[in-house]
């Protein structure tokens, strides 16, 4: 192997390398209108009950949102997690909003009867709010403060997130 | 490092340059919550892959060409 | 019991790097285990085994799998038949290997040995997966280094069976691969593969054929040439039917430094039916050019410096056809088991050689018709999600 191919490849390993590190910067300050500090904006849904839930209803109070699918294993993973916060924090003042993001509310309603949970469940059949929020992945949970802006924001679920979700839950119903 | 192999890295990497979203102003035209279809098992590439593997021994044994029949995962955008 | 032992292990590496990578573009894939058992059964040939998978996820960021597999072969290939007597072999192949998740990149490695009385095959490998674009992509990088040690055995009836070491192959694989979701509906990947070997790479047991000075057929050891490189690229697409079915289909070109060149075309179609069942079809077909080396008779001895009657290496084509069932199950015992399935595939396969005489036929070598034969593919195997 000459200098010359040597140099082509200690070219070719900086190009990559250097779009590695393009890609790990742009990740880590990609620009959402969805970030703390931000003022969450309002939607209303038809819900599982009988009524449509609309956001600006809940000021006053701390509410987690959370994007999920049937088809989403880890949204299903975390479907009784979050069931576990709702009550535990709905006393003080907090409530869960479980958006379900399929256009067609069938598999979502099955998955419900056989994994019941307490609160309330909003169908986005058009998706509308999904890209009001900027999902980016599945699930994602958004925490409002009770002045209706954006606090705290998650890509993903791994079991065993949810005790973050407890400590920052836990200082939003404090204040 | 031949020029072929080279060449298969060169060609990835322009690719992999124009989807990294650093490099480009290209944005995921599939969102996360439109890919319903795609996380469906009957959608995946390779669903058994006992079975896959043992089939495609069965043909490398007995034909003259091999490789390429591998493949990635398409992904359902969760976590 | 062919000197494709290392192929077939490197293959194996192929699919378990793709196992690794199936499913969630930057997730670790289920735990699972499978129990398969297969059946080859044509061209005089029948080879059935086991096959074990057995997969699990020790921490969040790791998952570990191990795989053991054997065929129990009895031949009595048209090879065998022209110039030895029908034997039986079996071949044992273990696996292990790792898949650790990091952000949205998936690093994996694992190791291969495969063994039977004549060949001895030892294979590594390393990949990187890369999940990008708001997991609308995914690329991968993978290395393979496998290393051979053939053996030629001697059946000789009333004797002890010989071994004669023959020699070492080293195979050397690059490997890239993207997987791109292109509309919600539809999906590619495209695959390309560098397989570099050096050393001994031929078959001990087969030969060439040439004619005399008297016009009789003679048998010589063949000889192929101690390197070859080959490149393989192939494209897959798969696309989801509004009834709620998939369609996918599949190409792949193959040439190499023998002079191969091949063309792979593959469709498939999976209907799901009444919740827990699925059902599968699909067509395969394959044609490759003989090598430069290869002949069926050569002229006289020594006519060429590399020679080789490996029907491997000849001009033929080959038209696969599949059907597959599969039933999905929830058991209420174990606790831990979440689902299962039962599985059953057929595949008849049909080749055709068009530069390969069957001599096993008798008489003299005109009008001896050239080689075709069918066989039966049957897998029945049982999986468990936990």
């Amino acid at each position: 192997m000459n200098s010359r191919q040597s140099l082509g490849q200690a070219r070719l390993a900086v190009r990559i390398l250097g779009c590695g590190l393009a890609l790990a910067l742009s990740v880590a300050a990609s620009a959402d209108s969805i970030t703390p500090g931000a003022a969450a904006p309002a939607f209303e849904l038809p819900s599982s009950g009988s009524k449509d839930i609309s956001l600006s209803d809940l000021k006053g109070q701390v509410v987690l949102i959370n994007f999920w699918a049937s088809w989403c294993g880890p949204c299903r993973q975390e479907m009784p997690v979050l069931d576990q916060l709702y009550k535990k924090y709905k006393a003080a003042g907090f409530t869960l909003l479980g958006v379900n993001v399929e256009p067609k509310t069938a598999d979502a309603v099955g998955f419900l009867k056989s994994t019941p949970v307490s609160f309330p469940i909003l169908f986005d059949t058009d998706s509308k709010v999904s890209k009001l929020y900027e999902v980016s992945g599945m699930p994602s949970t958004v925490i409002l403060d009770r002045t209706g802006k954006v606090r705290y924001v998650h890509h993903g679920y791994k079991p065993g997130e949810e005790s973050e979700y407890l400590d920052q839950i836990r200082s939003l119903v404090r204040e | 490092m031949t020029r072929r192999r080279l060449g298969i890295i060169a060609l990835f990497t322009p690719l992999a340059m124009l989807l990294l979203g650093g490099c480009s102003p290209l944005q995921p035209w599939v969102k996360p919550y439109e890919r319903e279809h795609l996380a469906d098992p009957i959608m995946s590439f390779d669903p058994n892959p006992v079975s896959s593997t043992y089939l495609d021994h069965v043909f490398e044994v007995r034909e003259g060409a091999r490789g390429a029949t591998g493949s990635v995962g398409g992904g359902c955008g969760c976590n | 019991m062919t000197a494709r032992s290392g192929i077939r292990a490197r293959t194996l590496i192929a699919v378990l790097f793709a196992l690794a990578m199936a499913g969630h573009a930057a997730v670790l894939p289920d735990d699972r285990a499978d129990l398969l058992f297969h059946d080859w059964e044509g061209g005089g040939v029948t080879v059935e085994g086991p096959s074990i998978l057995v997969r699990k996820k020790v921490t969040d960021s790791l998952s570990l799998a191990a795989n053991y597999y054997v065929d129990m072969i009895s031949s009595a290939s048209v090879d065998v038949l022209s110039t030895a007597s029908p034997y039986k072999e079996t071949r044992r192949q273990g696996s292990l290997s790792a898949d650790y998740l990091h952000g949205n990149t998936t690093y994996s490695a694992g190791y291969i040995e495969s063994d039977e009385p004549d060949y001895k095959a030892r294979t590594g490998f390393f990949s990187v997966s890369q999940s990008m674009f708001g997991d609308l992509t995914t690329i991968s990088f993978g290395f393979t280094r496998g290393l051979d040690r053939v053996s030629e055995e001697n059946h000789i009836r009333g004797l002890q069976t010989t071994t004669e070491f023959k020699g070492d192959a080293d195979h050397r694989n690059w490997s890239a691969s993207l997987s791109q979701i292109l509309t919600r509906n539809l999906l590619l990947a495209v695959n390309v593969e560098t397989d570099e070997s050096d050393g001994y790479l031929q078959s001990p047991y087969r030969s060439a054929r040439y004619l005399d000075a008297d016009g009789v057929v003679q048998t010589e050891a063949q000889a192929t040439p101690n390197t070859r490189t080959g490149n393989a690229a192939s494209a897959q697409l798969k696309y989801y039917l509004p009834w709620h079915a998939a369609l996918d289909g599949n190409y792949r070109f193959y040439h190499d430094t023998w002079g191969i060149t091949a063309h792979t075309l593959g469709v498939g179609y999976t209907q799901p039916l009444f919740t827990s069942w699925t059902l599968t079809a699909n067509a395969r077909y394959y044609r490759q050019t003989a090598a430069d080396f290869y002949g069926d008779l050569f002229p006289f001895e020594d006519s060429q410096n590399f020679m080789s009657r490996d029907r491997e290496l000849a001009q033929f084509h080959d038209l696969t056809l599949g059907l597959g069932a599969s039933w999905q199950f929830h058991p209420s015992w174990p606790r831990w088991i979440e689902k299962g399935s039962l599985n059953l595939s057929y595949n008849r396969l049909h080749v055709a050689y068009d530069d390969f005489h069957n001599y096993t036929v008798g008489g003299s070598p005109i009008g001896v018709p050239l080689y075709s034969f069918d066989a039966n593919v049957t897998q029945f195997f049982i999986s468990f999600w936990y």
